[in-house]
């Protein structure tokens, strides 16, 4: 993990999730801009999964256990295609807010797999 | 899900959040169980049996399977009750060495789900509510 990534990422997912959230409340269907964010969200996380599989090699190993921080960065990467995919059965303002709450529940992973690679010990 | 639309947008909403607590138990439950097993072993065999439990709840209320939704739901909050309290007064009774829902040895309801933000405590109570008003707007029809 580089910290100004992840604190890039979080900041995404934390915007993309707040977003989807507040359209979904006022009733706005799942669109380009909230499914656009989701997209995003996960295109992140698809290059933070090279940077775990690189960093190592390069003298940025991860302090605390590589099996959980994999678990937690796999858990993260499935969610939002499966929030898009519930999403995407009955396409209404409550599917809005599940892309939000999909969005948060990445940036919660970010954060503990940034404790992980840094701060925890294995 | 068939059943009636009052509430039922909220009722996706609870899938959602069901199918990511799920999702967060199964990777830990694995964790635990692959890396340190042996050091909580009736603490962590829970675990698994709760993130299957939750995995359930999940496909039950997405797929409308309304008594397995209400069996598993059951489950969960009265697992939440009842670990909670004992890995608070009585951890020893889990194999358990310490309180903290933060530690090597914390599950999703240790601390009635501290760690996971008390989630694994209200998500249950809610899910039943839900369940109630779609039983009650059935029985309306």
């Amino acid at each position: 993990m580089i910290l100004w990534f992840t604190i890039l990422q979080m900041v995404v997912a934390i915007a993309a999730g707040l977003l989807c959230i507040v359209l979904g409340l006022i009733g706005r269907k799942p669109a380009d801009i909230t499914l656009g964010s989701l997209v995003l969200v996960e295109l992140l996380l698809i290059a933070q999964l090279v940077l775990a599989i690189v960093q190592p090699f390069v003298g940025n190993p991860p302090t605390g256990s590589p099996l959980e921080y994999w678990l937690y960065l796999v858990g993260a990467i499935i969610i939002p295609p499966l929030g898009v995919i519930w999403a995407s059965v009955e396409r209404n303002r409550w599917s809005t807010v599940v892309l939000g709450v999909a969005a948060l529940a990445v940036a919660v992973m970010l954060w503990r797999m940034q404790q992980i690679w840094t701060v925890q010990l294995a | 899900m068939s059943t009636s639309p009052r509430h039922a947008g909220l009722g996706r909403v609870l899938v959602a959040v069901y199918g990511i607590l799920a999702i967060a138990a199964l990777g830990r439950s694995i964790f635990q169980i692959i890396d340190r097993f042996d050091e909580a072993p009736i603490a962590f065999t829970l675990s698994a049996v709760s993130a299957i439990v939750y995995l359930l709840a999940t496909l039950s209320l997405a797929f409308g399977w309304t008594r397995t939704a209400w069996a598993t739901i059951s489950f969960e909050l009265v697992g939440v009750l009842v670990i909670g309290t004992i890995s608070v007064v009585a951890p020893g009774v889990l194999g358990l060495d310490e309180i903290n829902p933060f530690g090597r040895e914390a599950t999703v309801w240790s601390v009635f789900g501290a760690g996971y933000l008390f989630i694994p405590l209200v998500l249950p109570v809610l899910g039943i509510l839900w369940l109630r008003s779609q039983r009650i707007a059935t029985a309306e029809a």
